[in-house]
């Protein structure tokens, strides 16, 4: 019962972390360790900047309907 | 051969009969108040067996989805904007994405033909050409590493197609942009509520925006939670300043809001985007997701009674008040958004086919998501039609014609055919606490004052003028960031095409030019939104015919990119999958276009109007609703305007079809001769299901794949 109610607040929390894409910096640090081991993983603040900044010079990512 | 197993086609013969009975009903009562469960059913009922059937049809017949085939998302993984995202978070994407006031505008607007016509038309559409649309867009720009329409035209069509969809979707975006800002002017008009809860959103999202900038960068949803708290509270206390002495300052003339509104799309639009657009977009989303699944339970727990006719006169004579013109073609354009709606090309091309896994997926996103919108536009659709017919008009018709007394409002809505005393009207707006409701055109309050009806049959009357004010809010909050993110779009398309001319405006951080283009667009827009409000003749009346079309338009191109390639794509025979509703689609946008621009009743055909009115000038007359000789020439400017650009939309409509129809017809003749510019085949690796459920079989591969499935 209670590790059911766990599993699905668990579930819940995933689900809206996705879909916020709050789990955008988790997403691309596990995409550089694995894929490119070399490389430097940048710092949440620098990679939230360098986030806001690709809207900005392409504005037509992330754009919503009327 | 497959045989279907008893068990499904028991249920699938209950789907079917419950939709069959919700049709039945709507369609043979008349004279008597209908349940909207009946709508509801019919529109569920059509959805599912739509989805089950005709969807799976396209993917597996025509599209011929490959579950073997990588995904852009998958080759091109950069763990940023390409990446293989579980379906059921993108279908959340997706329709946040394409969902916004568009379906909850036009059913609206729709409604003074009755509630019949705009059902069957949000149904129908969106089961034959709306969703259809968006899958087929999905899966070509996923099978050509997510290009976007444009550039799927160009290449594919050509450059003078691809120029003409171009212009197009700037078009659009400039007039959308115009209409929804219009919408806005007159739901805040006059209202201090409304006024103070909205610039409220201003100071909230600088907040959030710095919280996410400096404070705990990335954490979205904590930074949403506290939004949302700031934002009840902002609407509760609307009310205490409604009470106060900083009434008046918040109480705006219409002329007034269209000076703010400019400036704050001007300013919004050259700010960096972390301050103020991306925590809009945020709070926006939660609240559009929030309100409509509230109005979905809303609808469902209150079952509310239909009190529109099924279908009023205004749908044959063509002379209703909201919009002039008959049932056809002016339906089928008003409700663009929820049946066929071009904008979501846009989506469907772009941002999401680089972030889906798998291309059996492109039903459950493409086409299910569409559903969802368009069921959506049902239930706009539902709340214009449980509030009083009269009210309704009253609410909805210019104040050239109804006049701004209650009285003289109920005599002209009653000689209609629609009765409601002087009292009622000024109860209705006494309720919602706002001063007046009479001519508050754009759909949005007449919206607010349905779902207030419906939310107050469960939560007790007391909260009516609250939630009067939640819908204006919800409204308001998303139009206000779609005015911000739209010039934002518009700027770039402009900065592009002004670079092919001046190179420094390539360079889209170059601060002039950011600065000259964001005017340019903000005030091509605002010239719509200041025509609107000072148009005699009624802004919505005349302006949403236009955006009606330039939507259309923007679907013709959109089906027209679909059909080329499934031509080119050697799938002929399935032509007719996007062919029909393209012919269906050009049919009612150029005729739409031919009544506006050469009809002879002055209350549709612009030019028409312009020449009754320019007659009356030289003889030194003033025709009402005009009150004096600037009235005259305003209107007379105004449908010059709104002929050409009329005019202008049809070419460039048949200036698409006709040059993807020299395409498909050259292809057929001469297949050499094509190119196809499809990505190549990558062999994909990852394991998921293809729809919402899982079935046996996936489950079992699933199962076997190790470690693919994220969130796993």
């Amino acid at each position: 019962m209670l590790s059911g109610l766990l599993r699905v607040l668990r579930s819940v929390r995933w689900y809206v972390r996705e879909l916020t894409d709050e789990s955008a910096y988790d997403r691309y640090v596990t995409h550089v360790r694995t894929a490119h081991p070399d490389a430097l993983v940048p710092s949440r603040r620098e990679f939230e900047r360098e986030r806001t900044e690709r809207q900005e010079s392409d504005p037509r990512q992330g754009f919503r309907c009327c | 051969m497959r045989t279907a197993n008893t068990r499904s086609i028991v249920i699938w013969t209950l789907v079917a009969l419950v939709g069959a009975a919700g049709w039945a009903v709507l369609a043979l009562s008349r004279g008597e108040e209908v349940s909207a469960a009946w709508m509801v059913a019919a529109a569920l009922g059509s959805y599912a067996i739509a989805y089950r059937f005709y969807s799976k049809f396209i993917a597996n017949k025509v599209l011929k989805v490959d579950k073997t085939r990588a995904t852009p998302a998958e080759r091109l993984n950069n763990g940023i904007d390409f990446h293989p995202t579980d379906r059921r978070v993108l279908l959340g994407h997706h329709f946040a994405a394409i969902a916004g006031a568009g379906p909850l505008v036009g059913p609206v607007l729709a409604a003074q033909m009755g509630y019949l016509p705009g059902t069957i038309w949000i149904i129908v559409g969106v089961i034959f050409a709306g969703a259809v649309q968006d899958m087929v867009v999905l899966f070509f720009s996923t099978r050509r590493d997510g290009r976007s329409l444009g550039q799927m035209a160009r290449e594919e069509i050509g450059p003078f197609g691809g120029a003409a969809a171009l212009l197009a979707a700037f078009a659009i975006m400039i007039i959308l942009l115009g209409v929804l800002a219009l919408v806005i002017v007159n739901a805040l008009a006059e209202s201090p509520w409304g006024t103070f809860s909205i610039a409220m959103t201003i100071p909230i999202a600088l907040l959030m925006g710095f919280y996410l900038r400096v404070l705990r960068p990335g954490r979205v949803t904590e930074v949403s939670l506290i939004g949302i708290a700031l934002l009840l509270l902002a609407l509760v206390s609307g009310r205490w300043v409604a009470e106060s002495s900083w009434a008046d300052t918040f109480t705006l003339e219409p002329s007034t809001l269209v000076i703010w509104l400019v400036a704050y799309g001007f300013i919004a639009s050259i700010l960096p985007v972390w301050m103020l657009l991306a925590p809009r977009d945020y709070l926006s989303t939660f609240m559009k997701i929030g309100t409509i699944f509230l109005l979905a339970l809303g609808v469902v727990i209150a079952l509310p009674t239909l009190k529109m006719d099924a279908v009023t006169d205004f749908a044959s004579r063509g002379d209703g008040p909201v919009f002039a013109g008959s049932l056809f073609p002016f339906v089928f354009i008003t409700i663009a958004c929820g049946a066929l709606s071009g904008f979501h090309s846009l989506i469907s091309s772009g941002t999401t086919p680089k972030m889906i896994q798998k291309e059996t997926q492109v039903r459950m996103i493409g086409y299910g998501s569409m559903l969802m919108e368009s069921s959506v536009a049902v239930m706009a659709l539902i709340a214009a039609s449980v509030i009083d017919p009269g009210l309704y008009f009253a609410m909805n018709a210019p104040a050239g014609v109804i006049g701004d007394s209650v009285q003289n409002a109920s005599q002209v809505v009653g000689s209609w055919g629609y009765q409601i005393s002087p009292e009622d009207l000024a109860a209705a707006a006494r309720n919602v606490e706002e001063a007046s409701l009479l001519s508050r055109t754009g759909g949005a309050p007449t919206l607010a004052i349905g779902i207030s009806d419906i939310f107050s049959q469960i939560t007790g009357d007391s909260l009516r003028a609250f939630w009067y004010h939640f819908a204006i809010m919800f409204e308001a909050l998303f139009i206000l960031t779609a005015l911000d993110a739209g010039t934002r779009v518009g700027r770039f398309m402009l900065q592009d095409t002004l670079g092919n001319l001046y190179k420094p405006f390539k360079n889209v951080s170059w601060k002039p030019g950011l600065v000259i283009t964001s005017a340019i667009v903000c005030g091509l827009w605002g010239y719509f939104l200041w025509v609107g409000v000072h148009e005699p003749l009624g802004g919505i009346n005349q302006l949403f015919p236009i955006f009606g079309i330039s939507n259309q338009l923007l679907a013709a191109v959109a089906l027209a990119v679909c059909t080329t390639l499934l031509v080119k794509s050697g799938r002929l025979k399935w032509a007719w999958v996007t062919g029909v509703p393209l012919a269906w689609d050009a049919t009612v946008t150029l005729t739409a276009s031919w009544q506006k621009v050469f009809s002879s009743d002055p209350r549709v055909g612009f030019f028409k109007q312009r020449s009754v009115y320019q007659d009356a000038i030289d003889r030194g007359e003033v025709l009402a609703p005009a009150k004096n000789m600037d009235d005259m020439r305003t209107v007379v400017t105004n449908s010059t305007v709104d002929g050409v650009l009329s005019a202008v939309l049809a070419l460039l409509i048949v200036i698409v079809i006709v040059d993807a129809t020299r395409v498909c017809i050259r292809h057929v003749r001469r297949p050499a001769l094509s190119t196809l510019s499809e990505a190549p085949y990558v062999e994909s690796k990852i394991v998921a299901p293809a729809g919402l459920i899982p079935t046996r079989e996936e489950k079992e591969e699933e199962h076997d794949a190790v470690g693919a499935a994220p969130g796993s």
